[in-house]
């Protein structure tokens, strides 16, 4: 009893004035991987954490969110105007929430749709957002990358509110089970109606997400053409990992956008990362450098990726890639 | 209709930067527009090449070679530059809202229909500006645009997603970041770069545009990422395959 106490008082002396509104990313179904690592940055800055889960037929999304381990309080807003991230509408959303509440910490997985929205946020409540977040040094100090992640910048702000985006590659995903957060309505926001959602346009996959994938295997300029990424697909699917790519292989019109690893596209850390065709530029390296285990297969043995990669293998990818999926 | 598009001066995209404690060393370092500028300045061409805009500016915050950035701008197509002189670093000391805040006010003189602007610089990696702009002029914004088309006042985008793309539609003036797919930027030739050495440049002071440039982050110190230890090279398939399972164990 006095234990207990003691434990939470000390938790309120350290972050006696934090309190952290996490704005959720969602399916529809559940919470993004991205959102859970959100939510174990929020609980490292300390404080009460509430998820801000918005969007028409959410009613689940509100209720997984509760259960997620550290969660306090889960804000839900049921309306249609948020069913596609338009920036101007999460916003008006966000900062009506601010206004009611006064959080002293709004954060957002890194993603488009936060990119997309937090400077918006910014703008309006005349604060500057810490974007791509690796570590939480204290509630004020930050650790993120600039110039492709070859410098990482301790940062702090004396801005009221602090808002973040943090790469979910930095952060632990919360666990799904043990939070006993209460669901409220969030306060209605006004509908901005400047701009209007036309269509979208995603590949589907049975593969695991990108960004969240054990194991992710990319392709670059050295693959030739789009139907060689089959070589890929067939190793992927056998380590039941994820196909990524560089910008050559996107740009030459190989693979779609999305599979973009890099500075530029999606930031990844699986267990295991294997390179294949790339050559290894600043800007690739940017998006993979932090995997767990890096394998680089090239013909070319001059190659940069080589410098990063744990085990390279200096070898026609056409020879090599086949044989590897045929002896794993 | 007039087009303003923005545009940065960064460490050109291929030099490996040397950290120091207090941020990245820019002395005698190669310095270019930065790669997403560019293609925000092809956009604002075309539009112009389409008969859409009559007028394209340039407008760049920066140093005196600041200028030699607006004028590759030029030379690439824009009618004239805007340059807000500053000495402040701009990966660290000028930072995007006050950036934004700025050109808030270079709109609000030149009231362009459509702001084009890059959608992160590859020297701060914010990924700001654009959306801090559009949030300023309560304008729509575009963000990581890969198309875009305009009719009769009304822009369809197709801005580049997580999960693939999505295209909106929003009424003019709009806020727009180019991202990589949204077109090829052109070379600039010799007579073009000697035709945008006639080429107006107007020279603003920030001090004159009545906007507080406080920097809002504080730069603890800038430390070089982990080094990852030095790999192996394997002679064959098999060997991998035996590294992976018993060395790595990731498979």
């Amino acid at each position: 009893m006095f234990q207990t106490t003691l434990r939470t008082l000390s938790s309120r002396v350290t972050s006696r004035f934090a309190s952290t509104l996490v704005v959720a990313e969602h399916n529809g179904e559940s919470l993004t991987g991205g959102t859970l690592s959100a939510i174990t940055a929020a609980s490292k800055i300390g404080g009460d954490v509430t998820v801000l889960v918005a969007g028409s037929n959410s009613a689940n999304v509100a209720q997984a969110a509760a259960s997620v381990q550290g969660v306090k309080s889960v804000l839900h807003a049921d309306a249609a105007q948020f069913d596609h991230s338009l920036a101007e509408e999460i916003t008006s959303l966000v900062v009506t929430v601010q206004k009611a509440s006064n959080f002293t910490h709004i954060v957002a997985p890194s993603s488009n749709i936060s990119k997309n929205f937090l400077p918006r946020v910014g703008a309006a409540l005349d604060v500057s957002p810490f974007t791509d977040v690796l570590a939480v040094v204290d509630e004020n100090t930050f650790q993120r990358p600039m110039y492709a992640g070859n410098a990482i910048a301790t940062v702090t702000s004396s801005d009221a509110v602090k808002l973040l985006t943090v790469r979910p590659t930095g952060f632990d995903k919360a666990a799904t089970t043990g939070g006993a957060g209460a669901v409220s309505a969030a306060p209605a926001a006004p509908v901005a109606g400047l701009s209007r959602f036309v269509s979208e346009e995603t590949s589907s996959s049975d593969r695991p997400d990108l960004t969240s994938a054990r194991v992710v295997v990319s392709g670059g300029r050295g693959m030739k053409s789009g139907e060689n990424f089959a070589l890929l697909n067939t190793l992927a699917d056998k380590l039941k990992g994820a196909v990524g790519a560089s910008r050559a292989a996107v740009d030459a019109g190989f693979v779609p956008n999305e599979l973009q690893v890099g500075q530029t596209g999606k930031v990844v850390a699986p267990e295991l990362y294997i390179a294949v065709g790339i050559s290894g530029a600043i800007q690739h390296l940017a998006g993979m450098k932090d995997s767990k285990t890096i394998v680089a297969i090239n013909k070319d043995g001059e190659a940069p990726i080589f410098q990063v990669a744990d085990y390279g293998l200096v070898e026609d990818l056409f020879n090599a890639v086949p044989e590897l999926t045929e002896k794993i | 209709m007039k087009v303003l598009v923005a545009v940065k001066r960064v460490v050109d995209y291929a030099v490996k930067v040397r950290v120091t404690p207090t941020g990245v060393d820019l002395n005698n370092v190669k310095m270019s527009m930065n790669p997403f500028c560019e293609i925000a300045v092809e956009e604002s061409i075309r539009l112009k090449e389409k008969k859409l805009a009559k007028e394209v500016v340039a407008v760049s915050i920066g140093p005196k070679q600041a200028q030699e950035t607006l004028r590759t701008a030029l030379a690439m197509g824009a009618d004239r530059g805007i340059h807000i002189e500053t000495d402040l670093r701009l990966d660290q000391e000028l930072q995007p809202l006050a950036v934004a805040k700025l050109l808030a006010k270079v709109v609000e003189a030149e009231k362009p229909d459509v702001v084009v602007l890059g959608k992160q610089s590859i020297d701060s990696d914010a990924a700001q500006t654009g959306g801090f702009l559009a949030g300023l002029l309560n304008y729509p914004q575009a963000t990581f645009a890969s198309k875009l088309d305009i009719k009769d006042k009304t822009a369809t985008v197709t801005r580049e997603t997580d999960a693939g793309v999505e295209t909106i539609e929003a009424s003019l003036p709009l806020v727009l970041t180019a991202d990589l797919r949204l077109n090829q930027p052109r070379y600039a030739t010799l007579p073009n770069i000697m035709k945008a050495k006639k080429k107006p440049i107007e020279t603003k002071a920030i001090a004159d545009l009545g906007v507080d440039i406080t920097p809002r982050i504080q730069v603890v110190n800038v430390v070089d990422p982990p080094t990852r230890k030095a790999g192996i090279t394997v002679p064959d398939v098999a060997t991998l395959v035996d590294k992976l399972k018993n060395e790595a164990s990731v498979i």
